[in-house]
Order: C-alpha cells, then structure tokens, then sequence
C-alpha cells in the first residue's frame, strides 16, 4: 500500500472530521502532546519495520505526511 | 545515601504490598451470608481496612456469593466504599485475584490474598505463587508484617483508593464518549498546577524518584535531605505538579530538578507519574521551564539517559526544540535555544505559583 494512504489512515484516527493538507503542519493543529509523539514515532517504526534513530528523531521529520513521508522513504532505501 | 541502599530499598519497595483481597464469609464477617443473613463482623477488621487505607493499600474482594446480597451486606456495615472492583461471583479465586489485578494495573507480586478456607488458600497459591496468601486466623498480626508497612506514606497515600475510584469514573466516561480524544480532555476541566516544591512535597518527590520509570528522563534519584537541600539551593528549583479534573485529583504526578548554572540552566530530571500519560500534559513542565529559561536569557539544556523504556522522554524533548549536543556513555545532554516554545494545550488550565 502507499505510504502516504497509511499515514494518512493513522492519522484520521486523531483528526477525525478534519481533512488533513500533505504540506499541513500536524502540530500546529494542536496535537504536540507526548504520547501522540510517541504513537506517531511508534506507528513509523512498526508500520514500515524501520528504525528512527535518536538524530532522525527530530520534529521536522514528522511535522506534515510530506515529511514523514520522505523520511519513511529514505529509511525503507536504506534498509531495504 | 549509598546508591546501593537506594537499589535495595527500591527493591523492597517494589515487594511491599499494594492491594488485600478479601474473603467475606468466616473471613471479613462470622458466619456464612447465603445461610443466615445475620453475619457479624470479624473484630478488628474495621480498623484494619482503615489502617490499610491509610497506608495506601488497597482493598479488593474475592467471594464465593450472591453478589448483591453481599454488597448491601457490606453497605450496612459502612465498609463498601473501600473496595474496589469486587468478584463476587461462582469463579475460581484465583480468576477473581487476576482479574482485580488486570482492572487495577496492579502486578500480582505485590497482591495478598486473605482466606480462611486452605482450599482456596492453595488454590490461588498454586495459580498465582507470586501472591501472599494469608490465613484469616492470622488476622492479628496482619497490619505488623513487614510487606504490609510501605516505605512511603505520604497524604497522596490516603487518597489512592479515592483516586482509583475517580479513574473508574473517568474510564466510564471515556468509554461513553464519542467524539475525538482532545474533545474528551476538554470535557474534563483540567488544571495542571505548578510550584515550588515544599516540605510537605519531598516525601511524594521522593518516592516519584523511585517509582517512576517509564516518564523519567535520567532515573536519578535522590533522598528526601538531597532534595530538601535543593528546595533551599538558590542554585536549583525542584518542581512539582500536579493535576485535578472534574472528577476528582490524580495528586502529584510531576517532578522537575533545574539546576540554574550562570552560563546554561540544566534539566537534571523530569518526571511524570504513568497514571496521567493519557491526559496530554507532558509537555507542560517543561514548556514552563523553557519559558523561564528565556525570560532569565540563558541556554536550556537537559539530561537523558535511556532505560528501554523512557524513549517517549526523550521524543518529548527531540519535539520539543531540543537538540543532542554531546554524549557521555549513556548521558546525552541536549540544548534548546528557545526560539520556539509551545504555547500550553487549550484544554488545561495552567496554574502556575510563584512565590
């Protein structure tokens, strides 16, 4: 499946009515709470069987689907 | 304090009983309830349930019985409200210890199981050997073991069964609701409170420093005259924080150790207690630390160090603006240049003393 659709889906669960833009900056909506933090890190790393190591762990990485996206993408090329 | 003290203390600490579950015919009250509906109650077994109450164990049931005969017999005697999640049902025991255990997120090596039936003793036993199991006989000497004498006991103590309870109420209420998580956390009225720790506090602050790990950014951890010396450092500010909601309060559930250096304040620890990690308040200490960093225009830095499971710590602080800046061992020190500071959630009111 494509990445972005699965992000996208995991994303839904948090932004229920709120169609979420690929450039949006997640946090800016208000969620930067820790435990979402750590659910987004955590869907990353399990969904996509990847790795976020302490110096990708950097909110920039994870702050619109773009992001993340390219990140997950970057990560898959090294791993894969 | 050795720090091998402290590893022994917080070991036996982690041995000290948390939770009495209760038998009720011939064990809490004489006599059997489905043959004659006048029990009496065992002597001495109110002012136990207080005294344990007091210290901060809870008190559950595990009864072979018609469920609502037992709980208004139980309202009669005034000592239903000290239980929490009864089994009262045709079960076995121990599926009824398990199941108290699972409701309260409570390890099983830290239950005691009162009975007078051997029976029932054995069977748990056999089931569960990580449980105390305790002759009713022995009731006596109950409030003197050694298990039964936590190391804590501090005014958050008295109010754990209160503040099971509020999570009962809180957890129903979650369940109910239907709309989006954040929708749910403004529907609670929450007020995160922070000050400067008091005398009152160091005991809790302590015992925080010991019990905490999974939302603890270092796992230092300090004696109750380290952290009073710190309370009168004009070098340091020891934090605390705690939260209340329209339920009830969840008591103090937040520490933090700044140690305010002339060229740089350093974070030495933050912590939070588990029991608020779905309340989306992480990010408030250390929003507040921030902004007092900026206004005293020095460099905030802080100190992780990774113990398999405080990875959430240290993505609060990566999101949070800071950045790794040297590594000693497994000491990373991050710094922030506070260019960027969260404003607080919308759905907490944040009440800040400052004396």
């Amino acid at each position: 499946m494509d990445v972005k659709l699965k992000i996208k889906q995991f994303l839904a669960r948090y932004f229920k009515d709120y169609n979420l833009q690929d450039d949006e900056d997640i946090f800016s909506l208000g969620f930067v709470n820790s435990l979402f933090a750590m659910q987004l890190v955590m869907f990353v790393e399990q969904t996509f069987q990847i790795a976020i190591a302490d110096e990708d762990l950097n909110i920039d990485n994870f702050r619109t689907i773009n992001a993340l996206s390219s990140l997950i993408q970057r990560k898959l090329v090294v791993t894969g | 304090m050795l720090a091998e003290q402290q590893v022994v203390q917080a070991k036996a600490e982690k041995q000290s009983i948390k939770c009495v579950v209760w038998d009720l015919d011939n064990t809490l009250w004489e006599g059997i309830l489905l043959e004659d509906d006048a029990v009496t109650l065992r002597a001495g077994v109110r002012e136990i349930l207080q005294e344990l109450d007091r210290r901060g164990i809870l008190n559950a049931i595990a009864s072979r019985n018609d469920a609502d005969l037992a709980l208004s017999k139980l309202e009669e005697f005034g000592l239903k409200e000290y239980f929490l999640y009864p089994e009262i049902n045709w079960n076995a025991k121990s599926a009824s210890v398990a199941a108290i255990s699972q409701s309260l997120n409570i390890g099983l090596d830290t239950f005691a199981f009162i009975d007078d039936q051997p029976f029932e003793r054995e069977e748990v036993a056999f089931v569960h050997p990580q449980v105390l199991c305790i002759d009713a006989a022995d009731l006596g000497q109950l409030l003197d073991l050694p298990r039964m004498r936590p190391r804590f006991i501090t005014a958050e103590s008295q109010l754990r069964r209160q503040m099971y309870q509020s999570d009962i109420v809180r957890a129903r209420a979650e369940a109910e609701f239907t709309g989006s998580n954040e929708e749910f956390l403004s529907k609670l009225n929450m007020v995160f409170t922070i000050k400067l720790a008091e005398e009152s506090d160091l005991k809790r602050a302590e015992e925080l420093t010991i019990r905490t790990h999974q939302l603890n950014t270092t796992g230092y951890t300090y004696s109750y005259d380290e952290l009073d010396r710190f309370r009168h450092s004009d070098d340091h500010w020891l934090l605390v924080a705690s939260l209340d909601d329209k339920f009830g309060t969840y008591g103090t559930i937040g520490l933090a150790l700044v140690e305010k250096g002339r060229a740089a304040w350093t974070v030495k620890l933050l912590l939070m207690s588990c029991r608020v990690m779905s309340r989306g308040v992480g990010t408030i200490m250390i929003g507040y630390i921030m902004s007092k960093a900026k206004q005293a225009n020095v460099p905030l830095r802080a100190h992780f160090i990774p113990n398999g499971r405080n990875r959430m710590m240290y993505v609060t602080y990566k999101f949070g603006g800071f950045k790794e800046v040297e590594k000693n061992g497994d000491l990373a020190i991050l710094e922030n240049d506070l260019s960027q500071i969260q404003a607080f959630p919308d759905y907490v009111q944040v009440h800040i003393v400052e004396r």
